[in-house]
């Protein structure tokens, strides 16, 4: 079965030789030098192919952390001169001009988080629901196709939800929703600021709408998990004692589960800021910080994708690889969060 | 009395609104897909899959597009792949308690969900900068880059739900450490592996952003590793914000074939490890 069989055929043959029984086989090549050496050597080799394996796989371990070291090293790298051109100033700068290569990020951040903060907004809410559903409400039989179809829809690729924003939800939400939101908040102070000027359709409003789609099947179906760590007995006792189904899910699941739920949403929040494709077809690529939401705008990521084949120049292309650095190291403390908190929930159920 | 018509009142509208939320949330996939089918089908004619991409204003095909695709996402799973199953089989099999598997591990995680327009950014300052030019290959290494991670999460994963009892037997009959991992724990998780490869490939075969400045656009057909290539991704991007009505159309076309394939292949995915489950 093992590639010690050359040597077992070895054996039967000595043995069917000799015409003995089995022991005295093995006696018998026990005795002989030359089957002790072949034995020998067949153990070396297994010994040396078991050693390979393990280095290799060793090997192929340290290169996952050395490919985030290449990431991080590059990227510096790269940013190099244009962190000696801009240094600190690059974060609070407004201005965005190629021609005299002055280049700031704030735009682009302050898009980023803007439209990750609308995601959020919408999809938190939206995703702890469709939990709550699937854990509590749900019809038992559909359990498992709704949960699937909410999967599915995180396995979407990104560029597919742009096209479909820029052609369909942008057109309905620049002649329907923002009319409305500009009508109804026109006249109360600070909303009026939020929701002013034209509807353009595309937009901050729209690409953080876009990316609470994105992120609401990550939230939904890490929350769902979540969930489901809770001891049975803990929501029986607090049913026994007349818990609503809510009150069961207010205060015996949602306390048992805070870390890991924290966590699903950080994951979720680590996508939209970092999601690139969805963005590009809608934020509009304007370079200038604006309080009103329905403006166009830009985000680190949609900046990246737009100009960086176009980029002329060293600094230009510096300043970009600069913003991917500033996005990477975001997401990385992130996402580094939700590790930590979704492993805390794990070895609180193990 | 009125204590308890509270704490109804609140449970059922808290309950009304998690129902909405799950409608809302399902919602927008059949949004999607309905919009999806009613514009890519209108473009679906043979001519997509034998001609090449279009200049402006005529009518043309994704061919190359197509195949680049496929040429790209290959290479990448090809490479990417055996890498990421070594890794994920020293988390579970050599190092599963080591420190460098605690480590590992964790940026792996992060590394799957890191924005993967930063790992176009890399491969450019390590190939494409250097090299000169842009090329198929350095877009193809861009995806083998975002596949390790999957199949190193799945790999581990599955290798974990072997039990220890079936290595324990194959060792007590004195098989070496190589050959227990080889010939049974892979062949006991084979349909997992399989899984992570499959839904691997589902990821890579969507993704824009690590195209976009690697291995950028053809006009044209190339099988030339060295040189520029289409693929799908990049075509839709280009060609859906563009002015003209051809373009736009294949774009809707491509988001069409890309979207079925990917489901197509979560779907493959899901059912091999729901077999599993079942066998079990």
């Amino acid at each position: 079965m093992f590639s010690i069989e050359p040597n077992r055929r070895d054996a039967n043959g000595a043995g069917q030789e000799a015409g003995s029984n089995m022991s005295e086989v093995v006696l018998q090549q026990a005795a002989s030098p030359s089957v002790v050496a072949d034995r020998t050597r067949v153990l070396g080799r297994l010994a040396l192919v078991d050693r390979i394996f393990r280095q290799a796989t060793r090997a192929a371990a340290v290169i996952v952390l050395v490919i985030l070291g290449g990431v991080i090293v590059s990227l510096v790298y790269g940013s190099l001169p244009s962190i000696r051109a801009f240094g600190f100033g690059f974060f609070v700068s407004q201005s965005w001009n190629p021609v005299t290569e002055n280049f700031g990020a704030a735009p682009a951040i302050y898009g980023t988080i803007m439209t990750s903060a609308i995601a959020m907004l919408i999809a938190v809410p939206v995703g702890l629901g469709i939990a709550v559903f699937l854990t509590e409400l749900c019809p038992y039989v559909m359990r498992r196709p709704i949960g699937t179809a909410i999967e599915l829809l995180a396995g979407i690729p990104s560029i597919i939800y742009g096209i479909w924003g820029l052609f369909v939800l942008a057109p309905f939400l620049q002649s329907h929703v923002q009319p409305a939101l500009i009508a109804a908040f026109g006249d109360i102070p600070v909303f009026s600021m939020l929701f002013a000027g034209p509807p353009y359709g595309i937009g901050m409003l729209t690409a953080g709408f876009i990316l609470a789609i994105m992120v609401l099947p990550f939230v939904a179906s890490i929350s769902r998990d979540v969930f489901e760590t809770v001891p049975p007995v803990l929501k029986e006792a607090a049913s026994g004692i007349g818990c609503t189904t809510w009150e069961v899910m207010r205060y015996v699941v949602m306390p048992y589960t805070r870390v890991g739920v924290i966590g699903g949403v950080m994951l979720g929040l680590g996508r939209a800021l970092g999601e690139t494709m969805a963005v590009t077809f809608v934020i509009g690529n304007a370079h200038k910080i604006s309080g009103s939401l329905l403006a166009p705008g830009t985000t680190i990521s949609a900046t990246i994708a737009n100009e960086f084949t176009e980029a002329v120049g060293d600094l230009y292309t510096s300043a970009l690889i600069e913003l991917g650095l500033i996005l990477f190291l975001i997401t990385f403390v992130v996402l580094a969060i939700a590790r930590y908190m979704l492993m805390r929930i794990e070895q609180k159920s193990a | 009395m009125s204590l308890y018509a509270t704490r109804r009142g609140a449970n059922s509208i808290a309950t009304t609104l998690c129902w909405v939320a799950a409608i809302f949330g399902l919602a927008w996939l059949f949004v999607i897909l309905i919009a999806l089918l009613y514009e890519g089908v209108r473009g679906l004619s043979p001519a997509v899959f034998t001609e090449m991409t279009p200049p402006p204003g005529s009518a043309g095909g994704l061919l190359n597009a197509i195949a680049g695709s496929l040429i790209m996402t290959i290479i990448g799973v090809a490479v990417g792949t055996p890498l990421g199953m070594l890794a994920g089989t020293y988390m579970a099999e050599y190092g599963r308690y080591t420190k460098l598997t605690m480590i590992v591990r964790f940026i792996n995680d992060i590394l799957l969900s890191a924005p993967s327009i930063v790992i176009g950014l890399f491969v450019y300052t390590m190939l494409v900068h250097p090299m000169g030019h842009f090329s198929a290959i350095s877009g193809a290494v861009a995806l083998a880059l975002l596949v390790v991670p999957v199949v190193v999460r799945t790999t581990e994963d599955m290798l974990l739900l072997v039990p220890g009892s079936m290595r324990e037997a194959a060792s007590a009959l004195g098989a070496p450490r190589a050959h227990v991992v080889g010939k049974v724990a892979y062949r006991a998780a084979k349909a997992g592996l399989i899984t992570g490869v499959l839904l691997a490939v589902a990821r890579v075969s969507g993704e824009t952003a690590p195209l976009l400045f690697t291995a950028l656009n053809n006009q044209f057909w190339s099988t030339d590793l060295a040189a520029p290539m289409a693929s799908l991704p990049v075509v839709i991007f280009q060609f859906a914000l563009s002015p003209y009505k051809d373009w736009q159309q294949l774009a809707w076309t491509g988001a069409l074939l890309i979207t079925i394939a990917v489901l197509a292949l979560s779907i493959a995915a899901r059912m091999l490890s729901a077999g599993r489950r079942k066998s079990k």
